[in-house]
């Protein structure tokens, strides 16, 4: 176990943007079918990170490690190489497929990219086991993007992703646009794609709950940097920042205590 | 693979909408005067260029001239429906020249970014100063009359009215997911751009070329009447209106009239058709 490579290796990420530092030093590592989650508040750097990850941003310094080799740049061959291991999936499940391909085409897309020399009959095979394994009927494989619904779109896009078996899937917000009840479809269907596929996540979302659910391990960022690592489990029952605790107190439950947020945030404010 | 028959039979059908009255007689409008360009020999009752000076600025109506005769003569419904193919297709050429030029410079501006956008947007705004009426003139001046230089020249000063939208609207959409979806799928930018931009775009680029058809035909038309476009005795609306100057002060407003009203006609034609050809792509497109 412990001479198995991490599927994706982190080490001192930063990303500036003219003066703001949106992510500044970042690190951590996935071992082949782990899930990991990145939390934090808004404007913490998250979507900056798994944007870098993806290739839609070049670091500012820093090294990505995609089954233990360097990845970076935009040639040809460094794109195919880092697509093939990893895939995004991004929150808006309105936007993220062609208006004018039907959603069958859109699955064969990185398909006909990446497996070349798949006979036509066999990338359709390959398409109906795509839609098949996320839940979608063939009829909405048949239908253009904007007759879905946004679970039956995020199903597409988790298919579109999976058809290269990437070993790693970075999920930004992917089911905050959704309703409650899609959102536990579509985290259930990603449980079980883990089990089934050995495919490792980088699950990034500000909601906790979705995390503890979905992920083993998790990352707290604040301003760009990590504070506090750990088991989901024990950083969401035992926090050990500050930062983390303000976190966990702001969700609304019952028994909500405004004091001790505003507490939390001053004691926050006293450790920086 | 029947995959994809049901969807489509649906969206078929979801998508026949009443054509609009306007939009039906546009295109009634532009096939005839296409299909009379294109048969002009087999339909006109005289040759274009047959003068026959006793006929002289007959009115409209009189018999064997149905539209009338123009000052020296030649039959006004024959050179109407031989002049329908320059002044048709000059305009095309002005719109695709221009279309190719624009659409390529303006994406690439907003594809490239950086410098390249700086320098492309620059030399546009540039172009798009210079009056292309002056331009067209100096070029004539330069090459001589024909239909050539003035394609050419308009097709130029043309190119930044294109160009510019479409850098603004590929900006725009190359900012929609799905595109980033295709970068990090591993595909490379020029094909994003030529299978998945392009074609999302293809609203505004119709709807600018029914526009720059309209200003063609009446920039072209304004050089023939200037005796800068086609040569004569070649008839072309344009030069039948400036040859109708004379008859104009004579009182006998027929022969130039009667080419204005097509050149007219054309024009909004065209500007019908593209705003509901734009329009209906777009909705196919909408998210919802
Ligand atoms: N393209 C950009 N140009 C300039 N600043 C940017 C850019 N992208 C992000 N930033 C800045 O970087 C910081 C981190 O942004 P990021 O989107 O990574 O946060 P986030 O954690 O994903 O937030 P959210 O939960 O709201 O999605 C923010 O301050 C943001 O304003
Ligand atoms: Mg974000």
């Amino acid at each position: 176990m412990t001479s198995e490579t991490p599927v994706l290796s982190v080490s001192s990420l930063v990303k500036r943007f003219g003066d703001v530092t949106a992510v500044d030093g970042v690190g951590f590592e996935l071992m082949p079918g782990a899930s990991l989650g990145i939390v934090g508040e808004s404007g913490s750097g998250k979507t900056t990170t798994a944007r870098i990850l993806a290739g839609l941003d070049e670091p500012t310094s820093g090294t990505v490690l995609l089954a233990g080799e360097p990845v970076t740049g935009r040639s040809r061959r460094a794109r195919l190489h880092r697509a093939r291991l990893l895939q995004m999936i991004f929150q808006d499940p309105y936007g993220s497929f062609d208006p004018r391909q039907t959603i069958a085409e859109s699955v064969a897309e990185p398909i006909r990219l990446h497996l070349p020399d798949l006979s036509g009959a066999d990338r359709r095979a390959r398409v109906a086991e795509l839609l098949d394994q996320v839940g979608l009927s063939e009829r909405a494989g048949g239908s253009p993007p904007r007759e879905l619904s946004g679970g039956q779109r995020q199903r597409a896009a988790i298919a579109r992703a999976l058809g290269i078996r990437p070993r790693v899937l970075v999920l930004d917000e992917a089911v905050a646009a959704l309703d409650v009840s899609i959102q536990a479809q579509i985290l259930t269907l990603l449980d079980s794609l883990r089990r089934d596929t050995g495919i490792a996540y980088v699950f990034v979302s500000h909601d906790l709950a979705v995390v503890r659910h979905i992920t083993d391990t998790a990352v707290v960022m604040r301003h760009g940097r990590i504070v506090e690592r750990g088991d989901t489990e024990t950083i969401l029952r035992d926090p050990q920042h500050p930062y983390t605790r303000l976190l966990l107190d702001s969700i609304p439950v019952p028994g909500w205590d405004l004091d001790r947020v505003a507490r939390d945030r001053r004691a926050l404010d006293a450790s920086r | 693979m029947t995959l994809t028959i049901p969807a489509l039979r649906a969206r078929g059908a979801k998508r026949r909408r009443r054509r609009p009255l306007a939009v039906t007689l546009a295109i009634a409008f532009l096939l005839a005067a296409a299909a009379t360009g294109a048969l002009a020999p087999l339909l006109a009752p005289h040759s274009p260029d047959a003068t026959s000076l006793l006929d002289s600025l007959a009115p409209p109506g009189t018999a064997g001239h149905l539209l009338g005769t123009d000052s020296t003569g030649r039959d006004v419904l024959s050179r109407l429906m031989y002049g329908a193919r320059l002044s048709l297709l000059a305009p095309l050429g002005v719109v695709l020249l221009s279309g190719v030029l624009g659409t390529a410079l303006g994406l690439l501006a907003a594809r490239a970014g950086g410098w390249v956008d700086a320098v492309l947007s620059r030399l546009m705004d540039i172009v798009f100063a210079f009056p292309s009426l002056l331009l067209a003139m100096l070029v004539v001046a330069v090459f001589g009359p024909g239909l050539t230089a003035p394609i050419c020249a308009l097709a130029v000063s043309y190119t930044p009215f294109l160009g510019r939208v479409v850098r603004s609207v590929a900006i725009q959409e190359g900012a929609r997911p799905y595109m980033e979806s295709y970068r990090a799928m591993g595909f490379g930018e020029l094909r994003t751009t030529v299978r998945h931009l392009l074609p999302n775009m293809t609203p505004v680029l119709l709807a600018q070329s029914a526009l720059s058809f309209g200003y063609a035909m009446v920039d072209l038309a304004s050089l023939s009447y200037l005796g800068l476009g086609v040569r004569p005795p070649a008839a072309d609306w344009g030069s039948m209106i400036s040859q109708a100057q004379s008859a104009i002060l004579q009182g006998a407003p027929g022969s130039g009239l009667i080419p204005g009203v097509a050149v007219l006609l054309t024009v909004v034609s065209v500007n019908v058709l593209g705003e509901h050809i734009g329009g209906s792509i777009a909705r196919r497109g909408e998210g919802t």
